[in-house]
């Protein structure tokens, strides 16, 4: 069953009027924070509610915050990561069209919280159609009075998958080329303009008002043990109703593919996009957590017409073109995988790939510099563990 | 010689580079040259910014930019005969501008419309669940 936690007000207000969010308890969690005993209140309640990001990395929201409050230095930002680039995912836009006030009023209580008088919303290129409803909802937040402690300013990406993980995302705003940097130091200590920075996702910071008006109990009370609240999930694919569905974290994948998005005859399931894990429908009862598999909540059905081989190579394929080429095992990995899959998929595969593509993995998920280059190979390692078959047939008719 | 660059304006790069190019559709040489005096940073370091980023184009495009999504859900729903629909329609391959500068046509990774697949951009419009039919009259209206 769906619980619409961030997106309550998502088909219900108007998101280009401020007076219909005002309507539903809009600005008052920014009030409860601002009238209450510290900043340091609402950092503890944020990491009492046990939010980890919504982005694909999880994160402990509180934790990030903490280190960016007590960091030194009256310079402090904000960035709202709305460059949602994984493929398969589009919750954020969906938040963003619907509902940009609750973002705000997040983003407010963040600068709040740590000490920030300046904040970004990193806009990706795609999504150019929404900053004019952005930047009114920001007009209008602000004729209110809310945002007298904080500047938000939208800056918009120019297409690069990478300017999603945060590093890359902070060069982008310095006017660079959107390369990953090496790390530490972290953003809460160093990061834009090396500033003390937090850098959290769209659907991350939507959750913030909702914890910091109903209470940490209230949250923590939703979901598992290390996975607190709901998550917004975009299922597309083979299914009858593609669209945007919030579940309580630990609810069972089946229910989301099967039940809402009214998957048949399902072979496989990518969950988290391009970097994602692959799950056979043998496994379609796997919890949706931190725990077990998440990312960012994208959903790709396969159905059994599908191949997996094609599949996976396409995803080599995409992510060979997006990375960013800084470090050599995601630059050199990404592209040999594609070419091997493209290869096999051809019908020219050979015995040794299999053992190739599995020593490969290994190399880039130990030596790549980021995120994408480390989880790179996961569809590869999933479908070999899963569909090795496929793999054996595919050489052996070579 | 790497330049510093001016400190506060460096940060305006991006931000200038995608002013130029809503202005004239693309971002010259002697755009790359002005920037770079002006911010104080090397050539290359401009160029390197401006090349980075697909959305940016160093060549001349053309009035209308078609980008169709080729990522995984769209192409699960038969992305390819969209391509091909838009390849009829406007006699150019992914790549190509139109001789009459009406259009650029380009492929690009996933754009958030998958719940609209097929999706394609045209400029800064989406349009979603796109059949063949549907391509002649959606690009009638850019002209």
């Amino acid at each position: 069953m769906e619980k619409r936690v961030v997106l309550k007000n998502c088909g219900v207000i108007d998101p280009w009027d401020i007076a219909s969010y005002l309507a539903r308890d809009g600005f008052r969690a920014l009030e409860k924070a601002l009238t209450g005993p510290s900043s340091q209140k609402v950092i503890d309640d944020v990491k009492a509610s046990g939010l980890r990001g919504r982005g694909g990395a999880g994160f402990p929201c509180g934790l990030k915050w903490e280190l960016a409050g007590k960091a030194e230095g009256d310079e402090k930002y904000v960035i709202c990561n709305a460059d949602e680039g994984e493929v398969g995912t589009f919750k954020d836009r969906y938040i963003l069209e619907n509902d940009p006030f609750s973002l705000i009023e997040g983003i407010a209580i963040a600068g709040y919280a740590i000490g920030a008088k300046k904040a970004f919303i990193y806009l990706r290129a795609e999504y150019h159609f929404l900053l004019d409803l952005l930047q009114k909802a920001i007009a209008q937040s602000k004729k209110k009075g809310f945002l007298e402690h904080l500047d938000i300013e939208v800056r918009e990406g120019a297409g690069a998958y990478v300017c999603g993980e945060e590093s890359a995302l902070m060069d982008s705003i310095e006017g660079k080329r959107g390369e990953v940097r090496y790390r530490p130091p972290f953003p809460p200590t160093s990061g834009l303009w090396g500033k003390p920075t937090i850098i959290n996702n769209v659907e991350t910071l939507t959750n913030i008002p909702r914890i910091i008006l109903n209470g940490a109990e209230w949250f923590g009370k939703m979901g598992t043990e290390k996975s607190k609240g709901t998550k917004v999930f975009s299922v597309s694919g083979d299914v009858a109703k593609p669209g945007v569905y919030e579940l309580v974290l630990g609810s069972p994948l089946r229910e989301l593919v099967e039940d809402l998005a009214k998957a048949e005859r399902v072979k496989a399931v990518q969950i988290g996009g391009a970097t994602g894990r692959i799950i056979p429908y043998a496994l379609l009862d796997t919890p949706l957590s931190f725990e077990s598999v998440l990312g960012a909540g994208a959903i790709t059905v396969f159905d059994e017409s599908r191949d997996i081989i094609d599949i996976v190579g396409k995803t080599m394929k995409f992510l060979a073109e997006e990375s960013c080429g800084k470090c050599a095992p995601c630059r050199e990995g990404t592209e040999v995988m594609a070419e091997t899959m493209e290869r096999l998929a051809r019908g020219e595969g050979v015995e040794k790939d299999i053992k190739v593509l599995e020593e490969l993995s290994e190399t880039m998920m130990l030596c790549s510099l980021c995120g994408l280059g480390q989880a790179a190979p996961i569809p590869v390692v999933d479908s070999l563990e899963h569909f090795r078959g496929e793999y054996e047939n595919r050489i052996q008719q070579s | 010689m790497k330049k510093a660059g001016r400190n506060g304006e460096r940060g305006k790069l991006l931000v200038l580079l995608e002013a130029a190019q809503a202005k004239s559709a693309h971002i010259s040489t002697e755009t790359i040259t002005e920037l770079a005096e002006s911010l104080d940073l090397s050539i290359g370091e401009v160029y390197g910014v401006a090349s980075f980023y697909s959305f940016l184009n160093t060549k001349p495009q053309g009035r209308n930019v078609i980008r169709i999504c080729k990522s995984l859900p769209c192409l699960l729903k038969s992305a390819q005969t969209i391509i091909d629909s838009v390849r009829q329609e406007i006699g150019i391959q992914p790549g190509e501008t139109t001789p009459d500068g009406r259009f650029s046509f380009e492929l690009t990774n996933c754009i958030g419309a998958c719940d609209k697949a097929p999706a394609m951009m045209v400029n800064s419009d989406v349009h979603g669940n796109l059949t063949p039919k549907k391509i002649a009259k959606i690009l009638k209206a850019y002209k």
